[in-house]
């Protein structure tokens, strides 16, 4: 009786991860979605420890450890979801993930261990998904966690010499251990040091790419601990687990290639890519010895004052100085002089998609004045003054006309067509993709250095008394 | 090679289960708009988290002497959990944002 009531919740659980993924791909139905997901997880968290029992002796055992395990992670995990930042939110999500893939590889541990006492003739499909679920799982997790550090900063964006070939041959080493394994039968041994491979490919893979396609790889990497937890599904016959890790996996991989389509790249040019390695402080040439001009704040309190019509440009240097707020008084205060003030969003301005939205909704700027590039893009043209804040690369021209730019072909906006450009900057540092930005040399282009918040805080005082 | 065949026609029902669980996964996902694009990953974050179910089968499973599986058990309740509370609970926060407003296009 109790194993149907189990099988159907775990129908229900799986009917509201399908449902609720369903809602979180519409702006108004988002938040319930996440809800009913978390609903169905809570259910199935529940009833598969209630009802679950171990065919073989009939009772289940050791539920006290398991409930301060639970306690453990939901008293964690709650807190270090509702302390971060937003800004920080896209390495807080990898964090996660980590976990979950931990949590697939460790399961994977444990039941090689019983494994081992079985004996199986001919193809061992359970050993084959066993190592598939720690090998992904244990990706994922060390993966996560350098992609996590990258965005933190901890870690830099460091290239090893021939690290594309280093990864092939691991690669190639791992899928050859796994057909040792597969036929030899199961051997400690060899089981651990895969394990230990699975980890180091998890770190290399991710330490070349840079941090601007951080978002794509931790989208992959999500839906890689989905398959993990496929996996483990498979093992237990679990149903549950199947369609949430399933579905997570294959979404996770649909998503990927959105993202990347949103940047205008492929996903091996992402992965091979090796984004802004020859970056920094390369030989300075062409625009490197250019100067550039800067503007004071007041005088650019004047020219916004007396324009027709501004558009805002926000970046990652805006929610980095938290300057969201202060943002939306300026449009205010303009809008109130009769300026038509707009913003333009790049669609993966920030270190996420979605970053800047969510960024000015939080500060309450309404949805009509956000505006997606393609069609702010041919408002440029009428445009008197575009303020960039904290932006770099999305605006940066060389994607039209430097094919030998690593960001070449990424759409950008258009803000070179409009008649002045003020550029907020903390200082002359190259954008996250690591490359020299002409636009800042441009004639009609001038800067105004300093931190987005403070500067714009005295913008607005400025403004005021105009 | 037979043996691999006897292994999926076994295991036939889930190969079912496989194959139209990841057709079901990208008709859901087609035509997000990219402002939706992190939240979703969040999300689907979160819902990985499954896998912590897995983990506290292996512990309902493991009997009180072995403690080696106990302890990678624990830890593997504890990651799950985290992985799970913490997904969704960013997930909702990142919602919070797009309060609702009257929408005009």
């Amino acid at each position: 009786m109790s194993i149907h009531i189990l099988e159907i919740s775990y129908l229900i659980a799986s009917l509201t991860f399908i449902i609720g993924l369903k809602m979180l791909s519409h702006p108004d139905s988002a938040r319930k979605g996440n809800l009913i997901a978390a609903a169905g997880m809570l259910l199935a968290i529940i009833v598969t420890l209630t009802l679950y029992q171990e065919f073989d002796s009939g009772k289940a055992l050791n539920y006290g450890l398991i409930f301060l395990g639970l306690v453990i992670g939901t008293i964690i995990g709650t807190i270090m979801a509702k302390r971060v930042q937003m800004t920080a939110m896209p390495q807080m999500v990898s964090f996660f993930n980590g976990m979950g893939g931990a949590c697939a590889a460790l399961i994977a541990i444990i039941e090689f261990q019983h494994h081992q006492h079985a004996t199986v003739t001919g193809f061992d499909g359970e050993l084959l998904v066993m190592l598939l679920g720690l090998l992904i799982g244990s990706v994922s997790f060390s993966g996560s966690l350098i992609a996590y550090g990258k965005l933190e900063g901890k870690i830099k964006d460091k290239v090893l010499p021939f690290n594309q070939a280093v990864n092939m041959i691991l690669l190639g080493t791992i899928v050859v251990l796994i057909l040792i394994q597969m036929v030899s039968g199961s051997s400690p041994v060899l089981f651990y040091v895969l394990l230990g491979l699975a980890l180091v490919y998890g770190i290399l893979f991710v330490m070349p790419i840079g941090g601007a396609d951080m978002p794509v790889v931790i989208s992959l990497l999500n839906s890689f601990t989905g398959m993990a937890a496929a996996f483990g599904g498979f093992l237990y016959g679990n149903k549950a687990m199947l369609t949430g890790g399933i579905l997570v996996g294959s979404a996770g991989t649909i998503l990927t290639i959105l993202m990347c389509n949103a940047m205008n790249r492929s996903l091996t040019n992402v992965l091979l890519g090796a984004f802004g390695g020859s970056a920094g402080g390369s030989a300075k040439t062409g625009p490197g010895d250019q100067t550039v001009r800067e503007i004071s704040i007041s005088d650019t309190a004047v020219l916004l004052s007396y324009s027709q019509s501004v558009v805002i440009v926000p970046g990652y240097g805006l929610a980095v100085a938290q300057a969201q707020h202060v943002c939306h008084e300026l449009e205010k205060l303009l809008s109130e002089k009769g300026v038509e003030v707009n913003y333009a969003i790049h669609p993966v301005a920030g270190r996420m998609p979605g970053h800047m939205n969510v960024l000015l909704a939080e500060a309450d700027v309404p949805y009509e004045r956000l505006q997606e590039m393609e069609e702010i893009n041919d408002k440029f043209a009428n445009t008197d003054v575009v303020i960039v804040i904290g932006a770099n690369d999305v605006v940066n021209p060389a994607a039209k006309n430097d094919p030998s730019s690593p960001i070449y072909g990424m759409p950008i906006l258009d803000v070179d067509q409009a008649k002045n450009v003020i550029v907020m900057k903390r200082g002359m540092a190259a954008g996250y993709a690591g490359i020299e930005n002409e636009l800042f040399f441009y004639p009609k282009t001038r800067m105004l250095f300093g931190d987005a918040k403070a500067t714009l805080q005295k913008l607005t005082a400025e403004v005021k008394e105009v | 090679m037979e043996a691999i065949l006897n292994f999926i026609g076994d295991n036939m029902e889930m190969v079912y289960f496989l194959v139209l669980a990841i057709l079901l996964g990208i008709e859901v996902i087609s035509n997000v708009p990219a402002i939706l694009h992190t939240p979703l990953m969040s999300g689907a974050n979160a819902v990985h988290g499954v896998v912590v179910v897995g983990a506290i089968i292996v512990m309902l499973q493991a009997s009180p002497d072995n403690y080696l599986a106990l302890t990678v058990g624990f830890l593997a309740v504890i990651v799950g959990t985290l992985n799970v509370v913490g997904g969704f609970v960013v997930t909702d926060r990142m919602l919070e944002m797009f309060k609702k407003k009257p929408k005009k296009s």
